[in-house]
């Protein structure tokens, strides 16, 4: 066999880099449009923060979509409590939040984001044992499940805390940004940007390094297989929903922090937002997810600026102009 | 229906598949002898697949048993069917396209890691995955894929191993290097069973021989009579040896 297969040549590995280059190429497309080097600094700073927020609270939802093709339109049910989780920690912390030390910032931040993370996490175990567990394979069951499970947890939240926003003031030392010449760059939004790629960093080691991402990234490819192979792919399913719920707690509390406010319907309002970001990146796909989130904070922030009347609708032209060119989305992983 | 013997590692029993309104399979019986090649041939669309998929719990019956090394596994999930000892190579290889070759096979080991002197053995029937070892499945030929299927069918030891059609859409001469890979591995002591569509692939590495026709066994016997049966094969199958590619 050997021998016809030894004289093969080595296959070519096909690096598609041009979705790569997509975030790069408008950027740099909108120099000229914009005219000041240091708005469109700004506005390019805005867009990768906003992006890596939204990468976080979407980069569950991909996964949960690829492994076991379940659409959860509960998910932005995780951010909203994410959110209000955090402001039980935040709220009586106030001195610790508002002082100007970072480390005291962090003392109150970082319990916050873990206790978010925990809960969202807990609720997410919640939904796929009691709403999504007896609807799998249905879509339209899930769609109707999952929404109503949204619905119950965005009242219950109107319950508890009544339907006023809820201020969540920026941490004394996050607020204002460096300066650098003409530019300023919002410190908040510079966290934003390393918490994002420290996040996208860490599920690239897990599902790269890892045997259970190894798992995952076959599970998404063809769940049958992995069966076959001998894993009980639905408790593997269980601990991404729960990790993804828990990723997009932490995403509430960042969007939270960044709107410094939080309120019941603020998981709803970003669904669409995620949905177009898992479908323009290819649904189960990482990567894919990367680039779409900053593909669609940066139409959103530079179309706001250039033409403000297209900024509702930039992100549905984005996501049909993509799935006309690439209608599998920019990197596809399942055959879905 | 066989006789029940303590040598079968597999028996069906009465079993019916309805896939969706589609009763695939009417009442399957056969069993399955250790250290032997069961082939199963038949016509397309004769239930031959859908046989290995409910045997593997992927099309679990609706009826009749499904024994497996002394144990009932008609209501076992895939993964505890695979737990036991039943390796799967399905029509279509099903190899993991973003995966490399390395970790293709670092998932089928289930017992944890790679043992490198089955790797070995495996690179001396495949040495093309040792060149490509690192490389992503989803850019290998269609035999290249096949070898792999197989491959992580045996990359550790199993009770029994299914495999449908290995031959599908391969080049003549790969066909060749994988009949005497199937050989090496049946003299290593494995149970399989194996669909094929090729009555040249069937007669070279099979001890018994199965033929299903709409879901049900109608022959059952050694390879070689079959193989000495012209007017049988034609009865059975609708070719003759000299038309059967």
């Amino acid at each position: 066999m050997s021998e016809l297969a030894m004289n093969e040549p080595l296959p070519k590995v096909a690096r598609d880099w041009i979705p790569l280059l997509l975030p790069v190429a408008l950027s740099l497309a909108m120099i000229p449009l914009i005219g000041s080097p240091s708005t469109w600094v700004t506005l390019t700073i805005a867009s990768l923060a906003m992006g890596m927020m939204i990468f976080i609270m979407a980069s569950g939802l991909t996964l949960v979509f690829g492994l076991m093709d379940v659409l959860n339109f509960g998910h932005g049910a995780f951010i909203a409590v994410g959110a209000y989780v955090a402001t039980l920690i935040l709220v009586p912390m106030a001195g610790y939040v508002q002082a100007d030390s970072l480390w005291l910032n962090l003392a109150a931040l970082a319990p916050a984001a873990l206790l978010s993370m925990a809960v969202s996490g807990a609720l997410g175990l919640v939904f796929e044992r009691v709403l999504i567990l007896p609807v799998y394979g249905n879509h339209l069951k899930q769609i109707l499940i999952t929404m109503g499970g949204l619905i119950v947890t965005e009242q219950a939240l109107y319950a508890m805390w009544g339907p006023e926003r809820i201020p969540l003031p920026l941490p004394g030392s996050l607020r204002g940004s460096f300066i650098f010449g003409d530019i300023a760059v919002a410190k908040y939004r510079v966290l934003a940007m390393i918490v994002g790629i420290v996040v996208f960093g860490f599920i690239l080691l897990i599902l790269n390094r890892t045997k259970i991402g190894l798992l995952i990234r076959a599970g998404v490819e063809n769940r049958e297989m992995v069966e076959a192979l001998g894993y009980k792919i639905k408790r593997l399913f269980l601990g991404v929903f729960m990790a993804g719920s828990a990723l997009a707690g932490l995403g509430g509390i960042m969007w939270g922090l960044y709107r410094e406010e939080v309120h019941a319907s603020m998981g709803g309002d970003l669904l669409v937002l995620i949905f177009i970001v898992i479908i323009i990146g290819g649904l189960g796909s990482i990567g894919g997810c990367f680039i779409g989130a900053i593909l669609v904070a940066m139409v959103a922030n530079y179309g706001g600026f250039l033409i403000p009347k297209l900024a509702l609708i930039s992100n549905i032209l984005l996501m049909v102009t993509i799935l006309m060119w690439r209608p599998r989305g920019l990197y596809p992983v399942t055959n879905r | 229906m066989n006789q029940p013997s303590a040598n079968d590692v597999l028996r069906l029993d009465g079993v019916h598949t309805h896939i969706a309104q589609y009763h695939i399979l009417h009442g399957v019986d056969f069993a399955v002898p250790e250290g032997r090649t069961t082939m199963l041939l038949g016509r397309n669309g004769a239930g031959k697949t859908t046989t290995l998929r409910t045997i593997m719990g992927m099309s679990p019956p609706s009826s009749g048993t499904i024994t497996f090394a002394n144990e009932r596994t008609e209501k076992k999930s895939t993964p505890d069917i695979a737990t036991l000892g039943v390796g799967y190579v399905p029509e279509s290889m099903s190899v993991f396209s973003d995966l490399t070759v390395k970790e293709n096979l670092i998932l089928a080991a289930r017992e944890g890691a790679l043992d490198t002197q089955r790797v070995e053995w495996i690179f001396g029937f495949f040495p093309a995955l040792k060149r490509f070892w690192l490389t992503r499945a989803g850019s290998l030929s269609g035999g290249q894929k096949q070898m792999l299927s197989i491959a992580r069918a045996i990359v550790e030891p199993r009770k029994l191993l299914l495999i449908d059609e290995p031959t599908k859409g391969l080049a003549p001469a790969i066909v060749v290097n994988l009949i005497e890979c199937l050989s090496e591995v049946r003299k290593s002591g494995a149970t399989i069973l194996l669909v094929e569509q090729n009555f040249r692939v069937a007669e070279a590495i099979g001890d018994n021989v199965l033929v299903m026709d709409n879901g049900k066994i109608i022959h059952r016997g050694t390879m070689s009579d079959l193989a000495n049966d012209t007017p049988l094969q034609e009865r059975l199958l609708g070719l003759s040896l000299e038309t059967h590619q």
